[in-house]
């Protein structure tokens, strides 16, 4: 038998990033670093006021300004039909303003200029004259009787609903619940909060007037999809459009949409001829671009007596902003939260959705939420803790006591998923052996006899990514495969370009490494490119977590598609048949004469010069991936607080999570991506809200109010690992970067909750701040 | 995101300084470090016609013990005083609050005088000096004035300093004896504005408490002195009981409002928790000799 | 006004009005676009840059504060084809994902190691925390940062008879 060869980089080994030395040295291209000759800044004029008619907007002075090429206005939009343009979710939206104001923030004017400043200075002179109206704050708001209707500009619109929506059965559920020897319910609110990547949105739209080309650099996690909609929105053929997402800092949802200050920035090249560059600043970024969340949830849980779940209610008001742009799949209005039954194996459920229109910034899916799983995932595990606790049961036990079993997999939940495999009981198991459960349990009980406030929270989540199956999963239409395009040059090396778009997740690295697994080329010979919709093959994107799980598996199945050409060489330069041929890590040898052998590179270099008759040459191809299923990673957290009780403060002494992404591809790259997830859950559960006063003001709208956390506050991570491989997928790899922020903010909440029970404390809506834990402790009468 | 346009002197010597602040004190905004007020600029909330940077001055970033007191010059940064052999020796405490304020960055660059001088009543600096007992010294084209840090803070960003005076140095003095001081801050995440801090210090006469100095950041339209819990304090042993009511009259005296950060209620009982544990820590600090 | 500094070592020179930001001069006039901008209220460290060898947020400086200064960004770190130890130490720890932070961060290290060259984590969290991270959850950072300061204090334990021969792979 041949000596193994070392493959450097096949999957399961944590090499270090290819991607990192341009940022090492500070030479990352990010949007606001690019430069063209002749680039002009824009900056755009916004609502001070969240509902208002718009009487006059006067830019005389504006355009007298030095450096000002040209102010563009809602009324110019209009002219060339672009006032207005669609969203994702088949609703429409004000590019600029026209008649009405509908949320503070929103886009009014544009400033065209030679430079930023003199941009904004310009901007400081558009006087505009507005009417101020009732504004709209919540859905409760929203649908009240006599309530102000906001979207007056749509035909149909009598009120400010926009849809409803529902999933599992409404009659057996009932059934269910009338035969419950115990029904919990928890009415709870995910607020409002924003993915805040550290780089802001923005476009620098090149359209040339000599070529006809429009050449777009944006801040896009989905540039082909983005070249679709510019195609359709602004009339440009789509041969002429070509968007380069470049590096870019941080998405996290945040760039999925196409927000109007792209459509404005891309008209005002056209319309002048020049480059024209539009970076959002962090306040614009928090009061106007895709927020996340915000749902109004209720949801019921049947149990019987020996504390087996019977069944699931949920109720959601969703509160959309001012137009419906919720970035998700079409065939669903509240995403994929009709996952909300989780890791349990419920008979029976029923889910509602209604979602309003209210007059603050549009969006909803975004920040890690794999379309609304987080706000699903949250209700569930916050729902089952309540339960133990009101039950007396423990509540790792109530959980395991109802997991879905390993044996029942596939399994069809009572909302139509079919999850792919999973083994929580396992997970759970791991995580609190590593946390040593028993023990701390016990040293809370001797903790709260001394009288300190301390708890221990869980949460088990089972996630849904890697959307998905063409069917199913579309965005405008368009369905949600993605691709892997795969050439090997004469010497070996290889270039794969893929319809995905990293944001920080190491696509450079990872995907290389499917490569040097299934077809023996070093991960440091293979060049990965994304984002050039003009070189790189259909894709939609990368968000949701579907980046490994579909075009993953298209990079595994072009890789395999190239093996077998490879195979047809190496068979007709060894002279031998096809079935004698064994593959091994790199190579093709002839089985029991493993030294007749012909590597990849020697196949690749006779791909050029030396090929069977008949076979065309070049060793290339692409595959587009319609995955048969969505993979389904789960784990369980387990959260430690101490709570002060003289402040209200909350310290997280310990947080183990255990993690189950089926195969992982690059585990240090995994695990980063899990470190990430739980800060981002830490700074929901603890800190970040974006709120609003009476009069719609926002209230988070920059970095002194909306709160990231810091070094400081951040807790150390303990992580584990279970691995159960997704049936389905080529490499038995499910997503991952969103587990975390799917799972952790009700662990993190659960502590707290558990740490507060003992003094009747059922709920307390993130974020979990000092100031609403030191009023639970007052009411309970606990003081220092 | 950017400021609007001004003008801009950096002057290379106080007297020029001050000269300049004669003629255009009123359209003027000194600077030193500019952690306050180049936000500001950026957001052109504030729009002066004329930036006076007096970062280039020398002689005015000293921290030296003179007679009584210590001698914080007004380019001292909150960075120096974290690392002051001087005030480790003489006042501890200000290391102690120069740790909490803002971040590593900004401290870098912000100035103890360029702080109180902004008077934002979330300003750390300002419960410092009340404790303290401190003094400030300001100087103009027409000569000098000693201002005590009661008399400083006149209301919300307001204080007694005139548009053509410049902040040279903060004067704290530096108690014979055993004495000691904290200062606790309650914030949201490192970089906030306080929700509620508590400057305190004393010095023991024997067992008792010879004199307290209490400052309350952020719970009121200046920084608080809570005299009335200072005074319950003079002569007394600190018992736990005496803590507690000298704790309950600084809530008391503190007048906070209700925002994202908590309610009026919640901000007076931080208060009271912050004002008890920092006495006692004081005491305890004052009693091992470490101040 | 006229400006002039060393930046990175070399002397660069503009004329500016007072109210430009140093942040701007740094990445328009001197195409040094390693130092990124973050928030609008000073808030994020994204802009961290070293002046006299101390970390300040560049977005809260003007430019003409900054004359007659040395200042050091991100693209003065490494000498040549080779990486400093903090740049070693965050590649070999996956200590950055998008990239966005990591200018702030390394120079914010570098000035802490030079202080402190054996920090406990403690302190690596308390230096770093005028730099925001999304994408981490600072794990990593804090590893980096240890690798960086073992790194360093490797190279100043190298026996002595090789600090004749040339340092190319020293600090």
């Amino acid at each position: 038998m041949a000596t193994e060869v070392h493959m450097h980089g096949r999957i399961g080994e944590s090499i270090k990033r290819k991607e990192d030395g341009r940022f090492l040295r500070g030479k990352g291209n990010y949007l606001d670093d690019i430069e063209l000759p002749g680039m002009l800044h824009m900056a755009i004029l916004r609502s001070p006021h969240a509902h208002a008619r718009i009487k006059s907007v006067d830019t005389a002075e504006a355009s007298k300004m030095p450096g000002v090429i040209a102010v563009v206005t809602g009324e110019l939009m209009a002219q060339h039909k672009l006032a207005w343009m669609p969203t994702l979710s088949y609703d429409t939206q004000a590019v600029l303003a026209t008649d009405k104001v509908r949320f503070q923030g929103q886009e009014v004017a544009a400033v065209i200029a030679e430079t930023l400043y003199l941009a904004e200075d310009a901007r400081d002179a558009i006087v505009v004259d507005y009417d101020i109206l009732p504004a709209v704050t919540s859905p409760e708001q929203a649908k009240a009787e006599g309530a102000a209707l906001i979207r007056d500009d749509k035909e149909n619109q009598k009120d400010n609903h926009i849809y409803h929506w529902e999933a599992g059965s409404k009659e057996s559920t009932q059934a269910a619940f009338a035969k419950a020897d115990r029904v919990v319910r928890l009415h709870t609110f995910y607020p409002r909060c924003h993915p805040a990547p550290m780089e802001t949105c923005g476009i620098v739209a090149d359209v040339n007037p000599a070529t006809g080309r429009a050449t777009i650099y944006m801040t896009s996690q989905a540039p082909h999809l983005h070249r679709t909609v510019f195609a359709l929105v602004a009339g440009l053929p789509e041969e002429n459009i070509r968007i380069i997402s470049p590096d870019i800092g941080g998405g996290f949802g945040n760039k999925v949409p196409v927000y109007p200050g792209y459509v404005v920035a891309t008209a005002a090249s056209l319309l002048i001829g020049r480059p024209v560059k539009w970076v959002e600043d962090r306040t614009e970024n928090l009061i106007s671009t895709g927020f996340a969340r915000d749902y109004h949830m209720t949801g019921d849980l049947a149990v019987d007596k020996d504390g087996r779940m019977l069944a699931l209610r949920v109720h959601l008001d969703s509160d959309n902003g001012a137009f419906f742009s919720d970035a998700q799949p079409t065939k669903t209005k509240a995403g994929l939260f009709h996952i909300v039954t989780g890791s349990y194996d419920i008979p029976t459920a029923h889910v509602t959705a209604d979602g309003y229109y209210t007059n603050k910034a549009p969006g909803g899916v975004a920040y890690r939420c794999s379309f609304r799983v987080t706000e699903a995932s949250y209700l569930i595990e916050r729902l089952v803790t309540n339960a133990a606790l009101e039950l007396g049961i423990d509540q790792a036990e109530f959980r395991k006591k109802n997991f879905i079993k390993p044996e029942q997999f596939p399994y069809q939940s009572a909302t139509g998923w079919v999850y792919d495999s999973g083994d929580y009981h396992r997970a759970m198991d791991v995580a609190l052996d590593q946390l040593g459960y028993t023990e701390l349990r016990k040293d809370v009980e001797e903790r709260r006899k001394k009288g300190e406030v301390t708890g221990i929270g869980i949460a088990s989540f089972t996630e849904v990514v890697g959307a998905g199956h063409g069917k199913d999963f579309d965005l405008l239409g368009v369905r949600m495969f993605d691709s892997a395009e795969l050439r090997v040059h004469p010497t070996g090396k290889a270039l794969l370009r893929m319809g995905t778009k990293s944001q920080g997740q190491g696509h450079e690295t990872t995907f290389a490494q499917i490569v040097t697994e299934e077809l023996g080329i070093p991960a440091a010979d293979v060049l990965v490119e994304e984002g050039d919709t003009d070189t790189a093959p259909y894709g939609l994107g990368t968000y949701a977590s579907r980046s490994t799980p579909v075009a993953g598996a298209a990079t595994a199945m072009v890789s395999r598609k190239l093996r077998d050409k490879a195979r047809k060489i190496a068979a007709h330069l060894l002279e031998a048949a096809e079935e004698d041929l064994e593959w091994e890590v790199n190579r093709f040898y002839v089985k029991g004469s493993p030294d007749k052998a012909k590597t990849i590179q020697e196949i690749a270099f006779a791909a050029y010069s030396n090929i069977p008759d008949g076979m065309e040459a070049g060793l290339e191809g692409v595959n587009y991936y319609d995955p048969p299923n969505m993979t389904y990673p789960f784990g369980t957290y387990a959260v430690v607080v101490d709570i002060d009780k003289g402040t209200g403060q909350v310290k997280v002494r310990r947080i183990v999570a255990v993690d189950d992404c089926g195969v992982r591809i690059n585990p240090m790259i995994v695990e980063g991506q899990i470190h990430g997830g739980l800060a981002e859950g830490f700074g929901i559960a603890f800190m970040q809200l974006i709120t609003f006063d009476a009069e719609g003001n926002c209230i988070g709208s920059n970095f002194t109010d909306y709160l990231l956390p810091t070094a400081v506050e951040t807790p150390r991570f303990e992580l584990g690992e279970t691995v159960t491989p997704s049936p389905h997928h080529p490499l038995g790899a499910k997503g991952v970067g969103e587990s975390p922020t799917v799972g952790s903010p009700a662990a993190y909440v659960n502590a707290v909750i558990d740490a507060l029970a003992p003094y009747g404390v059922k709920n307390i809506d993130m974020p979990v701040t000092s100031d609403k834990v030191w009023a639970a402790l007052r009411a309970a009468g606990v003081n220092e | 995101m950017f400021p609007a346009a001004f003008d801009y002197r950096a002057p290379t010597t106080l007297d020029e300084a001050l000269s300049v602040l004669k003629q255009h004190g009123d359209e003027a905004k000194v600077m030193a470090g500019g952690q306050s007020l180049i936000p500001l600029l950026k957001l052109r909330f504030s729009r002066p016609e004329l930036v006076v940077d007096i970062a280039r001055i020398p002689g005015l970033n000293g921290i030296e013990r003179d007679d009584g007191h210590v001698a914080i010059g007004a380019l001292a940064r909150h960075v120096d005083i974290e690392r002051s052999k001087e005030l480790a020796a003489s006042a501890p405490m200000l290391q102690e609050a120069a740790h909490w304020i803002a971040d590593p960055l900004v401290r870098n660059r912000g100035t103890l005088a360029g702080s109180i001088c902004h008077a934002d009543p979330a300003g750390d600096w300002g419960s410092v000096i009340l404790a303290m007992h401190a003094d400030v010294v300001a100087r103009s084209a027409s000569g000098t004035r000693v201002i005590h840090a009661s008399d400083f803070f006149k209301g919300p960003f307001e204080t007694a300093i005139k548009p053509n005076e410049v902040v040279t140095e903060i004067r704290i003095p530096v108690a014979m004896g055993r004495n000691g001081g904290a200062y606790l801050k309650l914030e949201r995440k490192v970089g906030d504005f306080a929700t509620v801090a508590v400057a305190v210090h004393v010095r023991l006469d024997g067992d008792r408490i010879e004199t307290a100095g209490i400052g309350l950041t952020a719970v009121g339209p200046t920084n608080i002195q809570a005299t009335e819990a200072e005074r319950s304090l003079h002569g007394k042993e600190p018992t736990d009981k005496v803590i507690a009511d000298a704790a309950r009259l600084a809530a008391e005296a503190a007048e906070p409002k209700e925002d994202v950060r908590g309610s009026a209620a919640y901000k007076k009982d931080v208060v009271r928790v912050f004002v008890q544990r920092g006495l006692k820590t004081a005491v305890a600090r004052a009693k091992e000799g470490r101040r | 006004m006229k400006v002039s500094f060393t930046v990175n070592g070399a002397e660069r020179t503009g004329d500016v009005e007072p109210r430009v930001l140093l942040v701007d001069f740094l990445r328009t006039n001197l195409r040094l676009t390693g130092t990124h901008i973050g928030c609008d209220t000073s808030s994020c460290g994204a802009c961290t840059v070293l002046i006299d060898g101390e970390p300040v947020k560049s977005c809260t400086q003007l430019t003409v504060q900054a004359s007659g200064r040395a200042i050091t960004t991100v693209e003065g770190l490494a000498s040549g084809a080779g990486l400093s130890p903090i740049q070693a130490g965050f590649h070999e720890e996956h200590g950055l994902q998008c990239g966005f932070c990591t200018p702030g961060m390394m120079l914010v290290a570098n000035a802490l190691l030079e202080r402190n060259p054996n920090p406990t984590e403690d302190e690596i969290r308390w230096a770093i925390s005028g730099n925001i991270c999304r994408c981490t959850g600072y794990m990593n950072i804090v590893k980096a940062i240890k690798h960086a300061a073992a790194a360093r204090e490797a190279a100043t334990a190298a026996p002595r008879e090789k600090a004749g021969a040339t340092a190319a792979g020293g600090k």
